[in-house]
Order: C-alpha cells, then sequence, then structure tokens
C-alpha cells in the first residue's frame, strides 16, 4: 500500500466522484437521489483513503512523509511535490472527515439543483486536501485560491436573502489578500529560485526582505483566518451560506490562514515573525474580546457562533506566535476542535432551521421538551466550545494559555478573559434556545433528531470526548513536527541576533 | 543572393491570397449565393495554412530581401491567428444565415484580413509592417460595416476607419522620422545600428519616432490612452464580427508589438519601458473599473479586452525572453477564453432576435446548464482564478515583471485583476443567482457547441497538461533574443 500515490488519491478522488455525478441524467428526483449518493459514497471512500495516510504515517520523524514529485511547468523550478508532515496530515483528515458529515446533512436541506450542490463540495474537498498535502508555493496557490469558486457557487446559490452580498465580499476579500502573497511568491521565487516548501524552509531570506513578504502573506492569512479587522466578511458569509457550507467553513477553510502562518510565514521569515508578534498579539486579543462581547449581543444564532469562531481563531494565532511547544500544539489542537465542535454547532443550527426556516433566538425556547437528544448533543458541544474540562475545546485552550504565558504574562491574562466571555455568550444561546418554557405553537410538534443525524453527529460526539479525553492520540504525531518549526525558529533568530551583534 | 524570389517562406500567405482571390471570382460569376460554400473554403484554407505553418516552423527563413522572415516567434504567432480565425469564420455561419446577412464577401474579407495579420507578424522592416496593417485595417473596416442597413454597424464601421487612419497616420510619421534618424527601415539594421560594439547613442529624433510609432501600434491594440473606439466598435459591429476583432486582430498586434519592442528597439528598452509600464498601468484600470458598469455584454467584452491588453503590455514592459514568453502564453489562452465566451454571446437569442443586455443572461444555469457553466468557467478563467488557464497567463506576466524588480506595476496590476473579477464575478451571478426571465431559444447548430466545448476544455485542462504551451512559448520567446 506504501507505493500508492495516498495523497493524490485522496486529492484527486474527490474529482471522480464529481465526474461521474456529471454523467448522470434522467429525471429530477432520480438524478438527485444518485447523486446524493455518488457524492456520500466517495466522500466516505475518501475519508477511508485519507485514513491510510495515517498508517503510513511515521509519527517519529518531523520530514515531510509519504511524498510524490512530478515535473509540472517546463522551464522552470515549479513541480507537482506533495507530502504531509504532523502538521498537515491532520488538516487532510479534518477535511476528508468533515465532507461526508456535511453531504449528509444537506439531505433533505438542500432540494434544488441537487447535482450542481454535490459537485461543488467534491470539488471543494479537492481543493482544500489539495491545500494541505501542497509542498510547492504555486501548487499550493492554486489549490488556495480554487477554493473559492465553488464556495463562491454554494453560497451564492443555495444561500439567504442576501446570498449574493455574501459571496461576492467573500470572494473579493478573500482574493485581494491573496493576489499580493502571490506577488511575493515571485518574489521569493526570484530569490531562492525554488518554489519547494521544504528547501523554502531552509532558505535564509534577507531580513529587510523579509518584513515586506511577512505582510504579503499576512494579507492574505489574516483575511483568511479570520483575524480583527478583516473578518467582517466571516458573519456575513456564514449567516448566507447553506449549512454544509457553514460546516466546511469554520471548519476548515478557516485554518487554512492559521495553516499558512504555520507553514510560511513562521518558517520561512522567522525574523519578521519575530518583529511582527506584537502586532498579532494585539489583534488576537482585541478579535477574542471584542467578537466575544459582539457575540453576546447577536440574536441569529449562525451570526453568534460566526463571532465566536473569529474569537476561538484569536486563540489560534496567539498560539501559534507564541512560538513555545504547547503554544503551537494547543493552537493545533484548537483548530482541530474548533474545525469539529463549530462545525456541529453550525449542524445544531441547520436541524433546527431545517424544521423551523429561521434562525432567530427570540423564535426558540424550551426545545428540551421536545427535543432530548437534540438537547443533548448541543449541550455537549456548547461546552466542549466554552472549553469544559473532558472536551477537545479545553486541551487546545488550555495549551495556547499555558504557551503563551510562558511568553507573555499579560498576553495569556488578556486571552482568558475570552474563556469567561466565551462562557457567556455560549450558554446564554444554549439557555434561550433549549430551555424555558415551549410556549410557541409551531414548536410544539418538533421532532427530535431523525436516525439520519444522529449518524451525523455520533462520529463527532466520538472525537470530540476522544479528544478530551486521551489528546495524546492526536498530540503525539505533531511532536516532532513542532519541536522541529520551534528549533528552526530559534536558530534562525540566534543567527539574526549573532549577525546584528557582529555587526556592531 | 537568388535574382528570383524564394516564396516558401511566405507559402501560407501566397495559399490565402490565390483562394481569396479564387473566392471572388466565384462570387462574382456563380449564378448562387455562395457565402456558405465559401466560408467553408476559408476554412479548410485555414486549416490548412495551420499545418504549412507548422511544416514550416523550425529554422528562420527569410525573403523578400530580409523584409519578411518565417522564425519559430511568427510560427507561433500565425498558428494562433489561423485559429482564431478559423473558429469565428464557424462562429459566424450560423449567424449568417438566421440573420440573411450571408453576402460572399465576407468569408473573403475575413481570409485577406488574416492574410495582413500574417504579414503583420512576419514583417522585418516597417514597410512590410505597414503594407500588412494596412490590409488588415482596411478589411476590417468593411467588416465593421458590413451590416449595412444598421445604423449602429455603419456608424461603428466610420468611427473605426476615422480613428484607424489617424492612428495610422501617427505611425507613418514615426517611421519616417525613424528613418530619417536611422537611414533604414529594416529592423535588423535598427538592432544593429544600437546594439552590438559600434552601438551609436539615439538621437531625440529618433526617439520621437519611437514614440509616435509606440502611439500608432497602441491603438491597434487597444491601449489606454488610444481605446476610445473599442467599446462603440464592438458593440456597433456584427457579433461575429466583434468576436472576430477581440481575437485575431489583438493578436496580431500585440505579436508585432512585440517583436517591434523587443527586436529593432530592444536596445532602447529604457526608454520605452516607462511608455509601455504606463499604458498598461492605464489599461488594467480603465479596463476593470469602467467595464463594473456596463449593460452590454459586448461592451464589457470590449473593456475586458482593455484590461487584458493592459496585462500583456506587463509582461512587455519586463522586456525579456520570460516576459515575452508570459505574453505568448496569455494570448494563446486568451484566444479559447475570447472564442468561447463569444461563442455563448452568439447562443443569446430570444424568440429569433440576438440579445445583448447582461441582464438577459439571468437564470442561464437554469434554461441551459451546459451553456451557463462553460460562460462561468470562462469567466473564473478570465478573472484569473486557478486553477484554470487565464490565471497561467496572469502569473507568468507577472512573473516576469517582478523579475525585473518591477513590483508596483505588478501590484498594481495584480489589484486591479480583483477589481475586474468582481465584473466577471457578476456574469455569474447573473446567470447562477437570478431567476429566469426569459430563456433563450435551443441551440444553435454543431459549430457552436464544438467551439465552446474546445475552449472549455482548454480552459479546464491546461493546468493538467501545461506543458506543450509552455515549451512552444519558451521556444518561441526564444527567438527574438537569440540575436
Amino acid at each position: 500500500m506504501t507505493d500508492w500515490p495516498l495523497l493524490s488519491l485522496t486529492t484527486f478522488l474527490p474529482l471522480v466522484g464529481a465526474l461521474f455525478i456529471l454523467a448522470i441524467r434522467g429525471e429530477a428526483q432520480v438524478v438527485a437521489r444518485n447523486a446524493r449518493n455518488v457524492a456520500l459514497l466517495t466522500s466516505v471512500a475518501t475519508f477511508v483513503v485519507s485514513l491510510f495516510i495515517l498508517s503510513g504515517f511515521d509519527p517519529a520523524s518531523a520530514d515531510f512523509q509519504l511524498k510524490e514529485s512530478t515535473t509540472w511547468l517546463p522551464g522552470t523550478a515549479i513541480a507537482y511535490t506533495m507530502g504531509v508532515d504532523g502538521i498537515s496530515v491532520w488538516f487532510v483528515l479534518l477535511s476528508t472527515f468533515l465532507t461526508p458529515i456535511c453531504i449528509l446533512s444537506s439531505i433533505g436541506a438542500v432540494e434544488t439543483r441537487v447535482k450542481e450542490y454535490m459537485i461543488s463540495f467534491l470539488i471543494l474537498e479537492t481543493m482544500m486536501v489539495g491545500m494541505f498535502c501542497a509542498l510547492d508555493m504555486v501548487l499550493f496557490y492554486v489549490f488556495f485560491e480554487g477554493v473559492l469558486i465553488p464556495m463562491f457557487i454554494i453560497i451564492g446559490v443555495w444561500g439567504g436573502q442576501r446570498r449574493v452580498y455574501a459571496a461576492f465580499k467573500l470572494f473579493l476579500y478573500t482574493l485581494a489578500g491573496s493576489v499580493l502573497m502571490l506577488i511575493a511568491m515571485l518574489a521569493m521565487y526570484f530569490d531562492a529560485h525554488t518554489t519547494d516548501i521544504p528547501t523554502l524552509m531552509a532558505h535564509a531570506f534577507d531580513g529587510r526582505m523579509q518584513l515586506w513578504l511577512w505582510l504579503a502573506f499576512f494579507a492574505s492569512f489574516a483575511v483568511k483566518v479570520p483575524m480583527w479587522p478583516v473578518h467582517t466578511w466571516l458573519p456575513d458569509a456564514h449567516v448566507e451560506a447553506p449549512t454544509a457550507g457553514s460546516v466546511i467553513l469554520a471548519g476548515v477553510l478557516l485554518k487554512m490562514g492559521a495553516y499558512g502562518f504555520i507553514r510560511f510565514s513562521v518558517p520561512m521569515f522567522p525574523i519578521a515573525s519575530e518583529y511582527f508578534t506584537p502586532l498579532i498579539y494585539t489583534l488576537s486579543i482585541v478579535a477574542v474580546i471584542y467578537t466575544s462581547l459582539v457575540a453576546l449581543v447577536q440574536d441569529d444564532m449562525k451570526k453568534l457562533i460566526a463571532y465566536s469562531s473569529i474569537a476561538h481563531m484569536g486563540y489560534v494565532t496567539i498560539g501559534i506566535f507564541s512560538m513555545t511547544t504547547q503554544g503551537v500544539e494547543g493552537a493545533m489542537y484548537q483548530m482541530l476542535s474548533h474545525g469539529i465542535v463549530s462545525g456541529a454547532l453550525f449542524l445544531c443550527v441547520g436541524v433546527v432551521y431545517d424544521r423551523m426556516h429561521t434562525r432567530e433566538i427570540a423564535r426558540y425556547g424550551g426545545l428540551v421538551e421536545r427535543m432530548p437528544k437534540y438537547a443533548a448533543v448541543f449541550m455537549l458541544m456548547t461546552m466542549a466550545s466554552v472549553g469544559l474540562p473532558g472536551t477537545s475545546g479545553f486541551v487546545g485552550e488550555f495549551l495556547v494559555l499555558l504557551g503563551v504565558f510562558q511568553v507573555n504574562s499579560w498576553v495569556a491574562f488578556f486571552a482568558a478573559t475570552g474563556l469567561v466571555l466565551g462562557a457567556c455568550y455560549a450558554l446564554y444561546l444554549y439557555r434561550r434556545v433549549v430551555f424555558g418554557k415551549l410556549t410557541r405553537e409551531d414548536l410544539k410538534s418538533i421532532m427530535d433528531l431523525s436516525p439520519r443525524e444522529v449518524a451525523m453527529f455520533a462520529p463527532m460526539i466520538v472525537l470530540v470526548i476522544w479528544m478530551g479525553v486521551y489528546p495524546n492520540t492526536f498530540l503525539e504525531p505533531m511532536h516532532a513536527s513542532v519541536a522541529k518549526l520551534i528549533d528552526n525558529f530559534e536558530l534562525a533568530k540566534a543567527a539574526a541576533n549573532g549577525l546584528s551583534v557582529a555587526a556592531r | 543572393m537568388n535574382a528570383t524570389i524564394d516564396l516558401i517562406p511566405a507559402l501560407p500567405e501566397v495559399i490565402m491570397a490565390v483562394v481569396a482571390m479564387g473566392l471572388l471570382m466565384l462570387g462574382v460569376f456563380a449564378k448562387s449565393d455562395t457565402t456558405k460554400p465559401a466560408t467553408i473554403i476559408v476554412i479548410l484554407t485555414l486549416v490548412a495554412c495551420v499545418l504549412v505553418t507548422w511544416g514550416l516552423g523550425g529554422e528562420k527563413l527569410s525573403t523578400f530581401g530580409g523584409m519578411f522572415v518565417l522564425d519559430g516567434f511568427a510560427v507561433f504567432a500565425k498558428v494562433m491567428i489561423l485559429v482564431a480565425s478559423a473558429f469565428t469564420a464557424a462562429m459566424s455561419m450560423n449567424y449568417l444565415e438566421k440573420e440573411k446577412l450571408g453576402r460572399f464577401e465576407y468569408p473573403v474579407l475575413i481570409m485577406f484580413a488574416t492574410l495582413g495579420m500574417m504579414m503583420m507578424v512576419s514583417a522585418n522592416d516597417f514597410l512590410s509592417l505597414y503594407l500588412g496593417l494596412e490590409l488588415q485595417s482596411l478589411s476590417l473596416y468593411v467588416l465593421a460595416a458590413y451590416h449595412r442597413d444598421s445604423a449602429r454597424a455603419t456608424e461603428a464601421g466610420i468611427k473605426y476607419f476615422v480613428l484607424g487612419a489617424l492612428a495610422s497616420g501617427l505611425l507613418l510619421y514615426g517611421v519616417s522620422l525613424v528613418y530619417g534618424f536611422a537611414g533604414t527601415t529594416s529592423f535588423d539594421g535598427i538592432a544593429k545600428l544600437f546594439g552590438g560594439e559600434h552601438a551609436v547613442h539615439p538621437h531625440l529624433g529618433f526617439i520621437v519616432g519611437l514614440v509616435f510609432i509606440l502611439a500608432g501600434l497602441s491603438f491597434k491594440i487597444s491601449a489606454v490612452p488610444f481605446h476610445m473606439w473599442t467599446p462603440d466598435v464592438y458593440e456597433g459591429a456584427p457579433t461575429p464580427v466583434t468576436s472576430f476583432f477581440a481575437v485575431a486582430p489583438k493578436i496580431a498586434a500585440l505579436m508585432l508589438f512585440t517583436r517591434v519592442m523587443v527586436g529593432p528597439f530592444g536596445e532602447m528598452a529604457d526608454q520605452w519601458r516607462q511608455v509601455v509600464a504606463f499604458i498598461a498601468i492605464m489599461s488594467m484600470f480603465v479596463g476593470s473599473f469602467a467595464a463594473i458598469v456596463q449593460t452590454n455584454i459586448k461592451r464589457l467584452m470590449a473593456y475586458s479586452s482593455i484590461g487584458h491588453v493592459g496585462f500583456i503590455l506587463v509582461g512587455i514592459a519586463a522586456g525579456t525572453a520570460d516576459g515575452v514568453q508570459g505574453v505568448l502564453i496569455y494570448l494563446a489562452i486568451y484566444l479559447f477564453m475570447n472564442i468561447g465566451a463569444f461563442a455563448v454571446i452568439l447562443c443569446m437569442r430570444q424568440k429569433g432576435r440576438l440579445v445583448e443586455g447582461i441582464e438577459d443572461l439571468a437564470g442561464l444555469s437554469k434554461t441551459h446548464p451546459l451553456m451557463a457553466t462553460v460562460m462561468a468557467i470562462l469567466m473564473f478563467s478570465m478573472a484569473g482564478i486557478p486553477p484554470l488557464a487565464g490565471f497561467w497567463g496572469k502569473f507568468y506576466v507577472f512573473k516576469a515583471a517582478v523579475d525585473q524588480g518591477l513590483f508596483a506595476l505588478a501590484v498594481i496590476g495584480i489589484l486591479t485583476s480583483v477589481v475586474s473579477a468582481y465584473y466577471y464575478l457578476r456574469i455569474i451571478k447573473i446567470m447562477y443567482f437570478d431567476e429566469v426571465v426569459e430563456t433563450f431559444d435551443r441551440l444553435h447548430g454543431g459549430a457552436m457547441t464544438l467551439v465552446m466545448g474546445v475552449s472549455t476544455a482548454v480552459v479546464l485542462l491546461f493546468t493538467l497538461v501545461p506543458g506543450p504551451l509552455l515549451v512552444s512559448a519558451k521556444a518561441a520567446a526564444a527567438v527574438l533574443f537569440a540575436q
């Protein structure tokens, strides 16, 4: 099994499924059913294949593994190179894990143009997985940008009232950020004469140049994360996107920015990263506190969760730039946990939205009476989002705070206030929706989770508890890669300091 | 030197001229309408010429006393021009029949215009350049006004003619200045004069001539500030003629522009680079901002093409082999994107009537899902979103610009490309997110489907198989820098 091109297989398998769906002809009903089945089958198969990646992965090594390389653009050093290390392998799994759940969740929710919907999702999966596997800068960029096409279509066609506005905002915001990164990548290419990411990590860019490159990459990743103040596209996109779109957006697309920081900004521009760390801290703290407060006053469920996502991603950026083992691993863990938890929360919103066709918090209340199973799932996910010990959310937040406390206790202090605020808005949301008296007439006949919905939540529940109780399963394969990242960062920093001492 | 003129390098041109004149005779003496057979003959001739040109490629050949060259660069350009002309000729058959505009001059004019373009890209002397340019322009003036009962078309024809003549005048004046100060009109001669060991410093009058030539050529490629005619002519001309205008003459003029700038004026890159960079920036700006407010899709395509010319000029401004390679890649991709988009535009018929409003596309994804998919793919590609082909065009020109340290140009260019993404997305939005108002008629003949299929396939698959185009573009670009 090891000599199979596993990464390419995982990346392009969804595309094959999309081609099959494209070929489906016949009556609308039949087409919709077949398209769903093919999409579900493909995405589950992709997940199974991606598990082989994990089994073939050697957690002791910090190198990129399962590498594949083919020439791609003749006349340049740009090649088709794929590979995963202990950092990216988890994101690949997260993407392949969430896609079948998304497809499952859209059965019943999406009734129009099912064929196109499924094709868009499978293309999206290809782009996401490809992006996390890419070991060539240009290849990374192609996948990174390519994500926008299916996302634009998903939000614009199957979204809510203001979907056009949201789709344009998402597209143009992220595109404007990314194009600057492209220019920076070209500049790097001419400096290092390669686009191979591992080689570039070892290449020492000139200090001044690093600052510019860092800013260009920051323009792209900060929008994607999103960091305050370029986060405004996210609430709009989340509110308007169909449920599955929100799940992928929160679950995977937000991680692309943070992954970019880990993969590019920190290892390639260590001096600039060191220089700009206060900026990142400030923006992240503002994000944590400000968006938590904003989340507190929302009366749209999805918007509330969207703002909470921005706050949670604030922890991630703090963790990454703390550059301690705990901080970086905590950031990684927070991302994985947030990918599952916020995805599950959006699914929870989707469950009641499918029944009531409203996301207004005030329209609900007392759901526990009619929907005990739903209330339990929602409760668990809310607790995980708050960071209750024993759930996945706790491990990530705790590690981040632990990591950053070693470097800067004030940052840790302000970030910790976010925990309190997080508990406020999450519990407040839960109280308003689930507890209280069931007074509304239309809620009195609402149905509890269907077997399909249980099937959709079950793997997420298992993971949330597993990650909370025994984090080592997930942390162990990261250790080597994170240690290498930090070692190289410290080396570069020492070298730069030594240089400036020598210059004096 | 031989007394007899070697016609082999110009073989495709000779074939085309003979066939075109033969078709003229046929049209005059035939009893029945010959439009359709003549169009088919033209398409076959163009395809045959692609093969002949391909067969001649390789060695650098020159004839007519060095005024005409056939090198790798010219072969690359000619293949693109012939393919574009053949596609547009095929696309117009259906239109001419439906609009009852069939006249045998139409295919003949296309052939003569293409012949002119072939001459342009093979020109190695300002005189042969002018000859080709005028043959092309005169044919195009007539084609613009081809629908002679339409006030819009005749207005477009007149406007194009008057402004085109002015531009030709500027060009000719520039050529005469260059001749006056350099003493030669040959590209090789001029290059030799200012390059190599005995290089002379160019006189100011020579630079003035260079600027006049630049202005004249900028008009032909519709670069800002010489773009005024483009939207009006695109809108007024019959749609198949517009689709012809948008591709083949643009390719020819840009290839010519490239050859002139890096050939005879290659040593003066510092003098013209800022001018080219300026018109590139202006074109990108106008192309992206002015297109936002358009409601007519042909006008939108006009501004879109102005924007694309701006991006291509970025590659020329770099002035290196990499830059020229970028230009060639961009043009080849531009060809397929535009041909495909115009095939869709030509299918925009409601109750037998051709419509041109962007809003008329509303809900196309429900009524004609395939056509909408094709258009969406092409629009994403034009916006430069990977993994579609349009991205690579931009990638290669900006790569060359960054290599030359033209960061400001690259950053401005790439930001205007974000602005331009807005109006391409708007078309997708109208097709996919809006509700159907009135549906289009059923399709439209095999030629359209073929053109749409081919162009979409190229745009989609280029990322997977980029090799052939990249390698041949690199080889073609290297020819210009071989001396």
